[in-house]
């Protein structure tokens, strides 16, 4: 069976880009707060939502929508309404995190087809069981924080698919249950769709070094000159104690690309890469070479592993909670 | 002495405490702080849980015997075998004699567990942030709502008049470092260049917590294995006329160092209408001289924000 790719796009035409190069299912969100990736100029209208899913489903390809941030006390409409137009334009499955929401969505869509998202960090199968049994979703993706092993074990205890992340930025810590954002600068991914939101930084000189700063707070300092690196709080170098360094993660990003063989024998439905913030460009190279990976797999031939290593080139990347040694 | 505002809940120890700092500190909650209701067990990590599960046990009866409501932490994130079965048999215990205790909900993984008719309440790292999960946790059998620490006051009014329809007791993260994330890889055990599988409880050298610092010496956040902590503390003494009035009915008090019973007491007098707003904070200061404190998050726009009284 061929594994699902999953793709982001930040705007229409990365979503064309990421069918064009094979994507078999493509994630977005509207442009408001409702979506975890609510970044200024990026995102769908609902006009451009209706035309994409349009162009999709002419390419056969999917469209997930994702509204996966937490409804605002007293706002609850503006989340309901972005369901309900997700729903009245076909989308193929929407991808939401809110017990609230997922209620709403169960009962006024039963057909609609619901995955829960990677911010309900339902990490076990008891809760992914529990997500199913309440509002029969369909899919779940796993937060970062398993191992491959783990995963397998989830796979073989729940009957609804699974979705992991392959490629791209990497949360250090369950997804949906961290406001060390909203600590710093008072935007949060679960509450504005934002982690360390561009509005809040600033790069300063100081004593001859670069300081990247979120909120006020110190996050990198590099020699004036170098590149200075965007200060994602949980990336940043702190210190603890004796320890000076990067207390939470390195600066990397997910590359679990060698892991396809495995993650599909452990019963993953689809792999999804991170990046509805990435260019066009990017979106498209990625997804080019996932989907020949995934081919690869798909035909029983060995993955090339330069294509893809080419794609992180002067990057770190790690393969995250995949192996038991990150934790 | 007046009628009190708010009812008072010992939070679960965050920290991997010795067993003798445990018992000591449940028997003095017990014997001198006037409080409602104790949360207790392990909610951080399930490898700290056999150093003190006799001392719970005992502790349990102590504090039931000095008339307090027990109810059980359970952990904010459940990935392990063991971990689930744990869970599981926590919410359902075996025979599921009449009266068996209520369980703190910190991981929705449990909610699958609660029998039909089963009661439970919901500990600060569910996401709890509309009307409309809070009605659907109601349902299901919530009796109590701690919020999440970032929710923004203007959240925390609407929430409680939803509470108040629902029946359900509405309480905010009053004091203490506030829980902000959780995480599989444990941060103790990273700093100290060991992996969290051969940690040595290295946790354990920290009893409030590692201070984690900006490379300007700004202090920030606070490890704790697992689970990332402000550096500050919450303390929303100053602010419980503001609080009572949007139908905020308890108040959790997470455990720390210092003279924690006398901050239950400052508490208890503020929350009864007997003390000033200044008088509170003050009392508190005293109680936990080196803490930086904020109620941020409610008020001051970010969690860090300084407080919003003087």
């Amino acid at each position: 069976m061929t594994l699902e790719l999953v793709c982001p796009a930040g705007t229409p035409a990365a979503l064309r880009a990421a069918i064009d190069a094979g994507a078999h299912a493509v994630y977005c969100g509207f442009n408001d707060e409702t979506n975890a990736r609510n970044f200024p100029g990026l995102n769908f209208s609902r006009a451009e939502m209706a035309d994409a899913i349009g162009y999709a489903h002419r390419h056969d390809a999917k469209v997930l929508v994702a509204i996966n941030t937490f409804p605002r006390a007293g706002d609850f409409a503006l989340w309901t309404r972005a369901v309900d137009d997700a729903a009245g334009m076909q989308a193929d499955a929407v991808i939401l995190a809110d017990l609230g929401l997922l209620d709403h969505a169960a009962r006024a869509h039963p057909s609609l087809r619901l995955h829960v998202s990677v911010q309900a960090a339902a990490a076990n199968a008891d809760a992914i069981g529990f997500y199913a049994r309440s509002f029969g979703v369909r899919r779940v993706v796993l937060p970062r924080v398993l191992t491959v092993q783990e995963i397998a074990a989830i796979n073989r205890d729940i009957a609804i698919e699974t979705e992991v992340f392959i490629f791209g930025g990497l949360c250090v810590m369950a997804e949906g249950r961290c406001s060390l954002s909203s600590y710093a600068c008072g935007n949060s991914p679960n509450m504005n769709g934002a982690c360390s939101p561009a509005s809040q930084v600033e790069y300063r000189e100081e004593d001859g070094d670069l300081v990247s700063r979120l909120g006020g707070f110190a996050i990198h300092r590099v020699k004036a000159g170098a590149p200075a690196p965007y200060p994602t709080l949980c990336k940043g170098s702190f210190e603890a104690g004796a320890y000076r360094g990067h207390v939470f993660e390195d600066p990397v990003s997910l590359d679990a690309a060698s892991l396809i063989p495995q993650l599909a024998a452990a019963g993953v439905t689809a792999l999804k890469i991170e990046g509805r913030q990435r260019s066009r460009a990017y979106t498209q190279a990625v997804v080019r070479n996932f989907r020949r990976a995934l081919d690869a797999h798909a035909a029983g031939r060995p993955i090339a592993a330069g294509e893809l290593r080419a794609l992180t080139e002067g990057q770190q990347t790690t393969a995250g909670a995949y192996s038991k040694t990150w934790r | 002495m007046t009628q009190a505002r708010f009812e008072l809940t010992v939070g679960p120890v965050l920290f991997n405490w010795p067993a003798a700092r445990l018992a000591d500190f449940y028997a003095r909650i017990a014997d001198e702080a006037p409080v409602d209701r104790v949360v207790i067990g392990e909610s951080v990590c399930s490898k700290r849980e056999p150093f003190h599960a006799d001392v719970t046990e005992a502790a349990i009866g102590r504090l039931e015997r000095a008339g307090k409501k027990v109810v059980l932490a359970s952990l904010t994130l459940v990935t392990l075998e063991r971990e689930r079965r744990a869970a599981r048999a926590m919410v359902a215990p075996p025979g599921d004699e009449a009266g068996s205790r209520e369980v703190d909900i910190d991981d929705l993984t449990l909610l699958g567990f609660v029998p039909p008719g089963g009661r439970f309440s919901i500990g600060p790292m569910v996401n709890v942030y509309g009307e409309a999960t809070l009605g659907f946790l109601a349902r299901h059998g919530a009796r109590r709502i701690c919020l999440p620490p970032e929710l923004p006051f203007a959240s925390v009014a609407i929430l409680g008049r939803a509470a108040a329809e629902q029946g359900v007791g509405l309480e905010l993260f009053a004091y203490g470092r506030m829980p902000l994330a959780i995480s599989g890889r444990c941060y103790h055990a990273r700093v100290h260049g060991l992996s969290k599988d051969s940690c040595q409880f290295v946790c354990e050298q920290d009893p409030d917590g590692l201070p984690v610092r900006t490379s300007d010496g700004t202090d920030f956040l606070a490890v704790n294995g697992v689970q990332t902590l402000s550096y500050k503390f919450a303390n929303l003494v100053g602010d419980l006329d503001r609080l009572a009035g949007v139908g905020v009915t308890s108040l959790r008090l997470s455990p720390h160092t210092g003279d924690f019973i006398a901050v239950t007491h400052a508490f208890a007098a503020a929350a009864a209408g007997a003390l000033s707003a200044q008088e509170a904070l003050r009392r508190v200061r005293e109680a936990q001289p080196q803490a930086e404190f904020t109620d941020g998050f409610l008020f001051g726009g970010y969690g860090a924000a300084p407080l919003s009284v003087a």
